[in-house]
């Protein structure tokens, strides 16, 4: 059976984003870029469904910049078989959004014909957790998000899915999509040897017009502003003071 | 101009809560109808018509909306969509796995944790772990959000909107229950909780982690914790506070043995009141503390608990 798994390249987990001081934005340049840590925990479990022997072919999608090939070949370093580049901007500050990204892999999963998609369940940049139900709408597909157990069995994914309350198993008829939760793996690191023979690996670039598809945003970000911060209190020597300071100061107990 | 707002039954019970405080949030942009769809909607249908602002109560009830499942409940939003401008949700697991199918399928985007309404298309949310909010204007003929709860206040009770029945729809039979696993406790809820008390790896294991729950417990506080917490199994995966987590904002937080990352940060820095317990003077989360006790969480947690509770008795 044959997974796509996309993936986006975002700013870093570790990096602590700046706020342009005009409001237009995030600052992105000189700050380090890596692969969506939700997206490599989805690249993970294609790649041990393939370890298993479930999965014979990892297809890895990314959709924005050119730039976003560094991702890709992370992706067929761990693994994935082949990779699509689709060139949807050249301004890295242009985020695409999942509408438009899941139009664009609803026409890639035409062409390819996967049995499965697996994706992030959130990008961490835009936090919009929104590309794989949005994929699976478009497909008619069935969707079974936030997952932290996948099991293949008979044409059905049994999902394992982390809510609010809990966990809630599901079964999903394939074609499907699954989101991946920060549960299901720990993704591996990439070696040297792998990351040589990614090298070799086919990466394939098409483009947002080629593939017949309206970017055009939805929305239109007006202004990006640095939350309220908070500033550091004061330090309290003892469990005593604390207590004292919680109902006297603060009156929150 | 109408608003849907999407409401969440568990086991025949409103989450009143959620609902009452995304009514806040939606109260400005016109008439609010609540779409109350389960398995067993009678008695959610009849708490949401009490809630303030609540011009009418949609009452859906059939088997295949038991579990909330997106596909099913997408479906039946759809054909309800023509009727409204916007369509929104309290920012729960439940909800951004439906609204956003409902979205594709109706060719608009989704917003998602909507902290502010300006007007009928302009919204505050947050992006990067909270680290920047961006003020959004959408093009969208339905505006299609969820709403981040902690960022608004409860409407009260008091109303008597009427209740209608509406129809599921067919069942696209996509997908398919097998089981919920949810410990039921007497603790209050996370998110509403007005103290919640938070552990991280630094209470070293599962059996420690009682000494979290203890002290919670002695304060009639919620339990939260860092995702490292939830990872090594210390606390189950519905305790995990953050920016992939529960978005919370008690008027006391107290994190302990939490270093303070900043995907921790997302889920709490909206707190009144934060106290961290850390035995590293530099961890980072004392720079969000209003009180910062540097030392170790074995000897201090115990004490705590132990004077709390000679206070309260
Ligand atoms: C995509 C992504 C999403 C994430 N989402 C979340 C999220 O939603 N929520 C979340 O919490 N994290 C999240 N994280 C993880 C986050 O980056 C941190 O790894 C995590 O919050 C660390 O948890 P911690 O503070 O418990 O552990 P650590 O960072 O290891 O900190 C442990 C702390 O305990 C202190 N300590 C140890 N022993 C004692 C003692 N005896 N007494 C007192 N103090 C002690 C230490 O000084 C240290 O500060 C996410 C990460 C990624 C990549």
């Amino acid at each position: 059976m044959k997974v796509i798994v996309p993936v986006k390249r975002v700013v870093d987990y570790n990096v602590k984003v700046r706020v342009r001081a005009d409001g237009s934005g995030v600052e992105l340049t000189n700050v380090k870029m890596s692969m969506n840590p939700f997206d490599e925990i989805a690249v993970e479990e294609a790649v041990r469904l393939k370890e298993k022997g479930i999965v014979s072919e990892i297809v890895a999608v990314s959709i924005g910049v050119k730039q976003a090939q560094d991702v890709l070949r992370t992706a067929l370093a761990m693994g994935a078989d082949r990779a699509i580049l689709v060139d949807a901007t050249s301004d890295v500050n242009q985020d695409i959004e999942p509408l438009a990204v899941a139009k664009i892999l609803a026409r890639l999963v035409e062409q390819e014909q996967p049995d499965l998609v697996i994706a992030g369940k959130q990008a961490i940049d835009n936090d919009l957790n929104a590309t794989g139900q949005m994929l699976a709408g478009l497909l008619g597909w069935g969707q079974a998000t936030f997952a932290s157990e996948i099991k293949i069995a008979d044409g059905s994914a049994i999902v394992t899915r982390e809510v609010d309350g809990g966990l809630q198993t599901v079964r999903v008829s394939l074609p499907a999509v699954i989101t991946a939760d920060l549960r299901l793996n720990e993704p591996r690191y990439v070696s040297l040897p792998n990351i040589m023979k990614a090298k070799k690996k086919p990466l394939e670039e098409r483009t947002v017009a080629e593939l017949d598809i309206d970017t055009t945003p939805r929305l239109k970000v007006v202004r990006t502003i640095e939350p309220p911060q908070r500033s550091a209190g004061v330090r309290v020597s003892s469990v005593d003071e604390l207590i004292e300071k919680l109902k006297n100061e603060a009156g929150v107990i | 101009m109408s608003v849907l707002l999407l409401a969440e039954v568990n086991q025949g019970r409103l989450a009143t809560d959620a609902v009452a405080k995304t009514l806040s949030a939606l109260s400005p942009l016109g008439e609010v109808h609540v779409l109350v769809a389960s398995g067993d909607s009678e008695a959610a249908a009849q708490e949401a018509s009490r809630l303030q602002g609540v011009s009418r109560v949609l009452m859906a009830q059939d088997v295949s909306l038991a579990h909330g499942l997106a596909e099913p409940l997408a479906a039946l939003i759809v054909s309800l969509a023509p009727a409204y401008s916007h369509i929104a949700a309290p920012a729960t697991a439940f909800s951004k796995n439906i609204l956003p199918r409902v979205a594709s399928l109706l060719d608009v985007m989704v917003l998602s944790d909507v902290t502010h309404v300006h007007d009928a298309e302009t919204f505050d949310r947050p992006v990067y772990a909270g680290n920047a909010i961006q003020t959004v204007v959408s093009a969208d003929p339905i505006k299609i959000f969820t709403v981040r709860t902690s960022s608004f206040s409860a409407v009260g009770e008091g109303g008597s909107a009427p209740i209608e029945r509406t129809d599921a729809v067919a069942d696209p039979e996509l997908s398919f229950w097998v089981e919920d696993v949810s410990v039921v406790s007497e603790r209050p809820d996370l998110t509403s909780a007005r103290v919640v008390v938070s552990g991280g790896r630094g209470v070293g294991s599962k059996e420690k982690f009682d000494m979290i729950i203890d002290l919670a417990d002695r304060m009639g506080a919620a339990v939260g914790a860092s995702r490292a917490a939830v990872d090594l199994g210390y606390a189950p995966n519905d305790w995990q506070v953050g920016q992939t987590g529960k978005v919370v904002a008690p008027e006391l937080y107290l994190a302990v043995g939490i270093s303070g990352a900043i995907q921790h940060l997302a889920g709490m820095k909206d707190s009144k009141v934060i106290v961290a317990i850390n035995k590293d003077e530099d961890a980072p989360v004392f720079r969000v503390a209003d009180y910062a006790l540097v030392g170790d969480l074995f000897s201090i947690v115990p004490e705590l608990t132990k004077k709390l509770e000679k206070q309260f008795s």
